[in-house]
């Protein structure tokens, strides 16, 4: 490294993307400075950083997205320049402002770069004058059928009916053919007219299987400017990526090349500097639409390092130095194929609804040159309600895709986290499933493909319900041997006997709750001079297993057949990891009934960590059952909490603003007499 | 230690064919208890299922650390006593099974017989449980749903020593000596039942299920005329909230249980071994071999050091003078880790064996070594010779020693139990721990045979002197009877529903059944030994 570029900067975030970003100034010996609110006092990227400033209480609207405080904490500090990271306040104009203003450079674009591609419809204009193609469209004041019907005619069919004020589906019809128009323009205008009083419509290409494929851009302050190839981020849900790789699965070196230029037409359109990402639109034609241009280092951007080679960030503080860019476009070689999967604290099969916790037990699996972890979070650490519910993102490099898939589907079993609900098994069954190996991708595959990746289906369970029984009972009989340790008789055969019955067989019976089903299993035990034998029963099928259990990995022997499985164990929840899938099981507990009368306001509580948002009614006021009392946001979604019965609200124990652990009780009730 | 080389040869006819015979006999037990295993029949539990009480055995599951084993005693109580009353498991089910880790004993009414009523061999196989409790050191769970006393036999049931109140006076004097009393209120608990939680240290009861009454509320309207409602008189609210008699609500059978469970947990009990205890290593022959070993035929004799071989550690067994007394076979061995001195049967009882197996127990009893019987014994031997050597004084030694000898002792009889030899060998009279019988066991004061030679020998000489004459034909028709009613009366299926053993037990199980029992005894202490005078 020649010379210094910074000495001090100031990273503007948290979580991975700070540790990410301080790694890089370490290695370029660049001092670094953090900054943090009253939730992360103990935050992993603080204790990375060579100096921290403490900006404000948990909420980021108070701390994070506060820039002054951000500012000030620079100028305290010293740092000439401002990391933004992702998110937060990297895209936010007035901030980029704020730091040229007071000669701190901000590591990002210029403001007029961020302006410009702030406001959707604005960019898609520069972009259709700067000739990035644009998804063919109707956008006229003008709505004559016939006008509209040609439109559609001259992008060529399906194409999307929208209404112009519409949203949530309303008013909106494809139209597969031109026979089919003015029926649906007519459905589509009732609807529209209906739901918004308003039945202007507009006009678009429908895509049918689009991907979702985008560029990494780059440009200095020396007119230079390269792409640094495509990433393929296909696989979402709720509009949030959950697997990114790169390149993309059948992407030719024309059509690369064209996206490329492409992607760096829009750049320079508005005078781009640093990282930048143009994200398209790919049809199954092989044409492509620019969608949008986010001015900042993307949450994926590891990929993309994985495949060139190049340290992003490196380059980021480089150009934000006025160097030139560290590569041309020729020097630039992509190699091999490479993996990114998410890893959030969520429940997918609660439609990924974000989920709180401590993170009792972390371990990641081991990295090398082939599997990153970019991380900010150590065992103990919480993930509240205040941030995005990441935990890491699991980065993996190999030769090419199948080899690269492998090493994912093994660090994802590796991958160990207890103390909530996460993503794991979910990224397990999806990058195993048969479409997602086959690189099947477009939008909507989640959707499409859901039976195979939530592996709810019947066949599936025949090979894992088996294998979830035989590591239960396995792992009683090594719950017995600890608890032997700990005994004053610890040669007693009651601890080795299993479940033996006088003059019966020994049979452990329970059921296993899977995807909201329950399924009873019972495992006969039996002795015999090699080993101890099971006979596992369900759903009128045995099958006569044998095992064993080394720390987490089961080897069993199922009716012959040769079985690995790995097994993860968190608060009493599963996870049983095969070679092609993962199963979350838990065991049904005997209901013991509710603690509290039913009358005791069941369900008056909050339901996880969040804000109280509103009081739909008055204190005093009878109420039927169900009707609304309040409505709660947590973890950006709002959550309506009803009457249990019908019955009286005495007190809101809230105000809105507040905030409200989980589970604390929001509403003194009392249920009327029947 | 010596290992004890087999010379069973498990490839040869004999073999087979006494393992399929032994093999038959279990079966038949298999098959009987599974029979009893069904409670008061199919109707009787649905309907008790329907009022969302979980069956007895289910409960006891429940109730037990998940995974771990059950003991259960007497499975075959009041089998074929009452006529058209069938009274499987005796209308209670008992046993010994680890809760919170523990080793506790636990009675559980089964309310689809009957209701729950005590029978007279209920009376008797509860308790059987609580001596089991008392003598073993084991805490007491008591599930209780039952209708109290069977009104039909209330002679059997009421009145004496060992009845009813026995119950109650086990439960004020195991209290005494710090063994816990825990009961459980998942049903009715009805006059005298109602002192079972009521003399518990710890109560807990099921809301709008369980009910503790003196009198229930036909008697009540009966005496006073006042109309109330079995919960309005004694449910859980009103023991748990107004009276005191329970002391925790439960709200269903699952949460009360849990509540048990958690009571245990609160006992503040060490189990402490103060034994030389070594790893468990299993035989080196296979236990279920024990079933070729068992001649079929019975008078055939065999090696009892066979059966040693298949039950102890390692099959190892240091014997005692070895060359003396040869009848009787004693040594030290190891079962499940835990030191054990075995006696067992190898024929006939002599005077130097008696002798021998004196010495052998005190030896055990001097250093707090369990002792394990062996029975397979037609009698002490007769004869001019044997008396005048004074067989009887020999056989006094063995049975002082056996009687006063203060370690656990564990009786499983494995064949003939007949005469005096029964008690020198530690029957059901001398207190073992606990006995056992494998189902080709037998038990009488005689053998069947030599019962009806005796009263033919004594006939004949009546008919005799009167001058008669009495032929074959007519003693073997007077023989039968007797043979038959010994063989019956002295079947294990008998002996097991009437309580003079803890069960029957599969003969390849001998070995997990006794290495639980010897644990479980070891929650008591191991006493010093006085021996009374011996004979000399």
């Amino acid at each position: 490294m020649s010379e210094q570029l910074f000495e001090k900067i100031l990273i503007a975030n948290r979580g991975e993307i700070a540790c990410r970003v301080i790694r890089t100034a370490r290695q370029m010996g660049i001092r670094t400075v953090a900054v943090y609110s009253d939730a992360d006092r103990g935050a992993l990227h603080v204790s990375m950083a060579d100096e921290a400033v403490h900006i404000g209480p948990a909420p980021s609207r108070d701390s994070y997205l506060v820039y002054e405080r951000v500012i000030d904490a620079a100028l305290k500090t010293g740092a000439q320049a401002i990391h933004p990271g992702y998110g937060f306040l990297s895209e936010n104009a007035g901030f980029c402002q704020a730091c040229g203003d007071n000669d701190i450079v901000f590591i990002g674009p210029p403001v007029a770069a961020i302006e410009a591609m702030g406001s959707k419809s604005a960019a898609k204009q520069i972009m259709e004058a700067a000739g990035v193609p644009l998804v063919p469209g109707y956008h006229g004041d003008d709505q004559d059928r016939a006008i509209l019907k040609a439109a559609a005619d001259d992008m060529g069919y399906p194409v999307l009916l929208k209404a112009v004020a519409g949203g949530g589906g309303k008013g909106m019809r494809q139209v597969w053919s031109a026979a089919e128009f003015d029926e649906a323009l007519d459905a589509a205008r009732r609807e529209a007219m209906n739901g918004f009083g308003n039945d202007d419509m507009l006009v678009e290409k429908y895509l049918t299987q689009p991907r979702h494929v985008e560029i990494q851009v780059f440009c200095d302050s020396h007119d230079n400017g390269v792409y640094l190839f495509e990433r393929d981020c296909s696989v979402q849900r709720r509009h949030q990526k959950v697997i990114e790789e790169a390149p993309a699965p059948g992407m030719t070196d024309e059509l690369r090349a064209a996206m490329g230029e492409a992607a760096l037409r829009a750049a320079r359109a508005i005078d781009y500097q640093g990282a930048g990402t143009v994200e398209f639109l790919l049809d199954s034609d092989g044409a492509f639409y620019f969608m949008e241009m986010n001015t900042r280092l993307q949450v994926e951007h590891p990929v993309t390092e994985m495949i060139t080679g190049q340290d992003l960030v490196e380059w980021q503080l480089r150009v934000a130095a006025g160097e030139p860019l560290p590569a041309t476009q020729d020097e630039l070689t992509l190699s091999g194929h490479a993996f990114e999967a998410r890893i959030y604290a969520e429940d997918p099969d609660n439609d990924f609804l974000p989920v709180t916790g401590t993170l009792s037990f972390l371990q990641p699996p081991e990295t090398s040159r082939h599997v990153r972890v970019d991380t900010g979070v150590l065992q103990g650490d919480e993930v509240s309600v205040y941030y995005d519910p990441m935990i890491a993102k699991l980065i993996v490099w190999d030769e090419n895709r199948d080899k690269a898939l492998q090493r994912l589907t093994r660090a994802l079993r590796e991958y160990r986290i207890s103390g909530m609900t996460t993503n794991l098994d979910f990224l397990y069954n999806l990058a195993n499933s048969a479409p997602f190996r086959a690189a099947e991708l477009d939008t909507g595959f989640i959707e499409k493909h859901h039976s195979e990746i939530f592996h709810d289906s019947e066949a599936e369970l025949e090979q894992e319900i088996p294998l979830a029984a035989l590591y239960l009972v396995l792992e009683q009989e090594r719950a017995a041997q600890r608890a032997r340790a700990a005994s004053g008789d610890a040669n007693s055969p009651w601890f080795d006997a299993g479940a033996w019955r006088l003059n019966e067989p020994s049979v452990h019976s329970f059921e296993l709750a899977i995807h909201d089903n329950h399924y009873p299993v019972s495992v006969e035990q039996t002795g015999s001079a090699d080993g101890t034998r099971y006979r596992i029963s369900f759903g009128g099928k045995t099958i006569q297993a044998q095992g064993n259990l080394n720390d987490s990995e089961l080897s069993a022997n199922l009716d012959g057949y040769l079985v690995r499985a790995s097994v993860a164990e968190h608060d009493g929840s599963f996870s049983l990891y095969t070679q092609d899938s993962a199963l979350a099981f838990s065991l049904v507990a005997p209901d013991i009934g509710d603690a509290d009368d039913a009358a005791a306001g069941g369900g008056l509580t909050a339901p996880m960590n969040g804000t109280m948002v509103t009081l739909l009614v008055e204190p005093g006021t009878e109420v039927k059952a169900n009707d609304a009392l309040l409505v709660m946001e947590a973890m950006k979604m709002e959550h309506t909490i009803r009457a249990p019965k019908a019955g009286k609200v005495i007190a809101f124990y809230y105000q809105p603003g507040d905030l409200v652990d989980g589970g604390a009780e929001l509403v003194e009730f009392e249920v009327s007499e029947q | 230690m010596s290992v004890i080389k087999s010379k069973v040869n498990v490839r040869a006819p004999e073999f087979a064919e006494n393992a399929a015979h032994m093999q038959a006999q279990v079966d038949d037990l298999r098959a009987k208890l599974e029979a009893v295993k069904q409670g008061g029949g199919e109707k009787s539990c649905a309907r008790h299922v329907s009022r969302g009480k979980l069956l007895p055995r289910d409960r006891v599951a429940g109730l037990l650390d998940p995974g771990s084993p059950f003991l259960e005693l007497s499975q075959l109580a009041g089998y074929e006593m009452y006529g058209d009353d069938v009274v499987n498991a005796g209308g209670v089910i008992a046993g010994i099974g680890r809760v919170q880790g523990q080793e506790c004993v636990i009675v559980a009414n089964d309310a689809t017989i009957k209701g729950g009523t005590y029978y007279p061999i209920t009376v008797k196989k509860h308790l059987r449980a609580q001596t089991i409790a008392e003598e073993n050191n084991l805490p007491c769970i008591y599930l209780v749903d039952s209708g109290g006393a069977n009104l039909p036999h209330q002679d059997d049931i009421f009145p004496d020593r060992d009845h009813f109140g026995h119950i109650f006076y086990n439960q004020a004097v195991m209290s005494s000596k710090g063994i816990p009393q825990i009961a459980v209120v998942m049903g009715s608990c009805t006059a005298g039942g109602a002192y079972i939680p009521a003399m518990a240290d710890e109560s807990i009861i099921v809301k709008e299920q369980g009910t503790v009454f003196l009198g229930g509320p036909p008697l009540v309207k009966a005496a006073t005329g006042e109309d109330v409602t079995a919960e309005e008189l004694g449910g859980g609210d009103v023991h748990t909230r107004i009276s005191g008699v329970a002391d925790h609500l439960a709200r269903n059978d699952h949460h009360a249980l849990q509540l048990a469970r958690q009571s245990v947990g609160r006992l503040n009990r060490v189990k402490k071994v103060a034994l030389d205890v070594t790893a468990s290593v299993p035989p080196l022959y296979d236990e279920s071999e024990i079933y070729g070993v068992i001649p079929k035929d019975t008078r055939q004799p065999y090696d009892v050091r066979e059966v040693i071989a298949r039950v102890v550690d390692g099959s190892e067994l240091d014997e005692f003078k070895a060359l003396y007394g040869t009848t009787l076979v004693c040594g030290f061995a190891r079962i499940h880790g835990y030191p054990v001195g075995i006696v067992a049967n190898n024929g006939i009882l002599f005077g130097e064996s008696a002798e021998k197996g004196a010495h052998f127990v005190e030896l055990c009893a001097q250093r707090k070594i369990p002792l394990v019987f062996l029975q397979n014994i037609t009698g002490f031997m007769v004869g001019k010779q044997y008396e005048h050597g004074g067989i009887a004084k020999h056989g006094a030694k063995m049975v002082t020693a056996v009687a006063t000898a203060a370690v656990p002792k564990f009786t499983v009889l494995i064949g003939g139990s007949f005469g005096a030899g029964n008690y020198g060998m530690c029957g059901r009279a001398y207190d073992p721990r606990f006995l056992f019988m494998w189902p080709n066991a037998r038990i009488s004061v005689m053998g069947g045979e030599q019962a009806a030679g005796v009263l033919s020998q004594i006939k004949r000489e009546q008919i005799e002197r009167k001058g008669d004459s009495w032929s074959a034909a007519e003693e073997a028709a007077f023989k039968q009877p007797i043979i038959d009613s010994y063989e019956h009366q002295g079947h294990p299926y008998y002996a097991s529903a009437r309580l003079w053993d803890d069960g029957v037990i599969d003969p390849a199980e001998t070995r997990t059944v006794l290495g639980l029992a010897i644990s479980a005894s070891l929650n008591q202490a191991i006493g010093e030994t006085k021996f009374g005078v011996f004979r000399m």
